[in-house]
């Protein structure tokens, strides 16, 4: 078998941070070497999924795990769709991990110690502000070595999660990032994160369960959890079954999405995080769950009207709830996190539309939100540091202080609030049109709706922009006149908020890419046909035969 | 027989009922621990529910060599059970540090109520905006500020209890 084809680049977006991830761990009192690690595997992953990008415009690139074919095996899928996501989120990624670098959060807890960046001196520092630094005090200080590897995991489960061929596979590569994300979510093991760890973690926990029992009844309603065959066979099972099955999934990824009523944990345990932390978890994690609802909605259960209406009207409900929620919070970070709720919806309403036109729109959505949610959560990451806090009420007049953080924080939030030409706008405007195009009477409720809730999100980013960077500060303790920003902090922010800007100028190719696959994945066939290239009529007794003979290598 | 190999165990479905019912009871207490054990129900209630789909037991799951009509159980099921037993054993010792290092910190390991809730309760019964604006008298405190005050509100159920509580710094 020839190592250098294409299907050698499928594995490594997993494998590389992975293995590194087990690199990073083992030296983990050199922490340069940890450094260079995590960036290398990154950049790998970056490359490898910018090559998938390439090559999956000509179809997906399938992968069969360990030699065996398809139906039988475990598989890895990049079609159009995986492999946009994938570059996104690596790109993404990589990014937020030269700002981390930079920001020392693997050296500390950046509310205790704005400044330092080495452990030691951190330790010292602490001591020194709290004579009797009691055991918490150090904690905040230790999990140097966690850090990277705990990244390269979340990294690795991310890639492992959009590239499953299998539910099961898809299962496994949640499990992996969410792992991943409850050490990230409760490092140092503050008092706070702890509190907002315990509701993070057994709301996922419990999404977990009722994705595993819904895949146990995939299996026991089909035979098999191969995505390619159940997109052959779960048109034939029992109606009602299949219905159960598939809001049994859609609620365990709407959990992970955070789809009102479902997003309740969200807003509460984001902002305790670290920046960097909060802004993957902001730009990522969720969508992980909407690229899974996109997956099983397209591929699995094409066309079923009555749970696309509760969709709909979900979606709605997302979008206004969220964006009321955050209109009327007072700390960025929550505003934040209730327009990441808020803008769920769009893509929601893009999937419950099950045309090809919008779920195109959807998926461009989900890459325009990736990357600007992300860069709006590390220039508050910035304000933070600048400014010691992030409430509004605090917050004013950061537009003299820093003139630079005030053009970082205007255009991703001009461009969340979809103002013309940055790509949200282009993504509303798809998703309007197929909206429009849909004709029913929800769907123009829905248009309104979206058209309402992108004016309120202009009101609510305007209103942070004015209160923390445009008006005096209504506190009375001013804020500082200079605080250091690391040039590698701004870099990376800058260069997000640049992808963010230029997602506009190639816009027009990055939406047919999403048109190409949204088709791969609604026509019918060319995802089956990838997956089983000899074209045989799977589902019959003969495949079933063969998915009970050796099935030894799955997971 | 043929048809008694596809049809699973009742006593195995009961016992996924079970498993389901007593998992969700214990997963709305408040107590970190009796989240996980309420956690560990449900994990092993889905297995079991997957180790039903895989059909009657009895058989074996990996034939070598014998005769074609030698009876054979699904070794796809029990693989994958196998992962999500790791899975779920990684996870439990998550929870169970976490809930130790609630323990360390606030000396008790309930889930406590969330600030932005207790804090709207309690603008709504003073009936004051929720926030303050650039042109209003005083700004309110901000939800930092709340939470360093929030924090112990569930309290050690029994003060007898021969546990110190824990303030905030762990001290």
């Amino acid at each position: 078998m020839n190592l250098w084809t294409i299907q050698t680049l499928v594995p490594l977006p997993v494998l590389v941070p992975l293995f590194a991830a087990g690199l990073a761990l083992a030296l983990h009192r050199y922490e340069r070497v940890q450094r260079i690690i995590s960036v290398v595997a990154l950049s790998v992953a970056v490359a490898a999924a910018a090559g998938l990008v390439v090559a999956a415009n000509d179809g997906p690139v399938v992968v069969d795990l360990g030699g065996w074919a398809a139906p039988v095996g475990v598989n890895l899928v990049a079609d159009p769709l995986a492999a946009i996501m994938l570059l996104v989120s690596s790109i993404m990624l990589l990014c937020v991990l030269l700002y981390s670098m930079a920001q020392g959060i693997a050296d500390s807890n950046e509310r205790t110690a704005p400044t330092t960046k080495n452990a030691k001196l951190l330790r010292e520092a602490l001591e020194a502000q709290d004579p009797d630094a009691d055991e918490s005090g150090r904690r905040d200080a230790l999990p140097v070595a966690i850090f990277h590897p705990t990244y390269l995991i979340l990294a690795a489960g991310v890639a492992d999660a959009f590239l499953a061929g299998d539910l099961f596979n898809l299962y496994v590569g949640f499990e992996i990032l969410l792992a991943a994300s409850y050490v990230l979510l409760t490092l140092g093991g503050t008092s706070e994160r702890i509190r907002a760890g315990s509701v993070y973690v057994v709301v996922a926990l419990l999404s977990s369960i009722v994705f595993l029992l819904a895949v146990g009844l995939v299996y026991a309603a089909t035979g098999t959890v191969n995505m390619a065959q159940l997109a052959e066979r779960l048109p034939d099972i029992d109606p009602g079954v299949r219905l159960g099955i598939q809001a049994l999934l859609l609620l365990a990824f709407g959990i992970k999405a955070a789809i009102f009523p479902l997003s309740a944990w969200l807003p509460d345990s984001y902002p305790t995080a670290p920046a960097p932390v909060t802004a993957v978890f902001a730009g990522l994690l969720t969508k992980v769950g909407v690229y899974a609802i996109l997956r099983t909605q397209t591929l699995l259960f094409p066309s079923n009207e009555k749970l696309e209406a509760v969709l709909l009207v979900l979606a709605l409900a997302t979008m206004l709830v969220g964006i009321l929620g955050a209109v009327a919070q007072d700390d960025v970070k929550r505003l934040l996190s209730f327009t990441l709720v808020s803008h769920i919806g769009y893509m929601i309403f893009g999937v419950a539309l099950a045309t090809q036109a919008s779920t195109a729109a959807a998926i461009f959505y989900v890459v325009h939100h990736i990357t600007v949610q992300t860069a709006l959560f590390l220039v508050v990451g910035l304000i933070e540091r600048r400014s010691g806090t992030t409430s509004l009420d605090r917050l004013g007049g950061l537009a003299r202080l820093a003139p630079g953080l005030a053009i970082l924080f205007f255009v991703p939030a001009m461009n969340l609030a979809g103002i013309p030409p940055l790509s949200g706008f282009l993504g509303k405007v798809g998703l309007l049109e197929a909206g429009v195009f849909d004709g029913s009477a929800l769907a123009w409720v829905l248009v309104a709706g979206s058209v309402v809730t992108s004016l309120l999100t202009l009101y609510a980013v305007i209103r942070a922009w004015n209160k923390a960077f445009w008006q005096a500060s209504t506190d009375k303790e001013p804020l500082p006149e200079q605080a250091p920003l690391p040039w590698g902090m701004v870099g990376p922010t800058a260069a997000l908020v640049a992808v963010g800007v230029s997602l506009t100028v190639v816009a027009g190719p990055l939406y047919d890419y999403a048109e190409r696959a949204a088709a791969t994945v609604m026509d019918g066939h060319t995802y089956i046909e990838a997956v089983f290239p000899d074209g045989a009529p799977r589902g019959t007794g003969e495949s079933n035969d063969v998915t009970d003979e050796a099935q030894e290598d799955q997971p | 027989m043929i048809v008694l190999d596809t049809v699973p165990s009742g006593a195995l479905l009961l016992a996924v009922g079970v498993l389901f019912g007593a998992g969700v009871y214990l997963l709305l207490e408040r107590s970190l621990t009796r989240v996980l054990l309420g956690f560990v129900l449900l994990g092993n209630g889905a297995n079991l529910a997957i180790l039903v789909a895989g059909g009657r037991a009895g058989a074996p799951p990996i034939t070598h060599s014998g005769p074609e009509t030698e009876p054979m159980s699904d070794p796809l099921a029990q693989a994958m059970i196998l992962t999500s037993i790791v899975i779920t054993l990684a996870l439990v010792a998550f929870v169970l540090a976490m809930a130790y290092r609630s323990w360390q910190l606030h000396g008790h390991d309930e889930v406590q109520d969330d600030l932005e809730d207790t804090r709207i309760a309690r603008l709504a019964v003073a009936d004051v905006p929720s926030y303050a604006d650039s042109d209003s008298e005083e700004s309110g405190s901000t939800l930092a500020e709340e939470a360093a005050t929030a924090r112990d509100e569930v309290a050690l159920p029994d003060p007898s209890v021969d546990l110190p509580t824990r303030g905030r710094d762990g001290s």
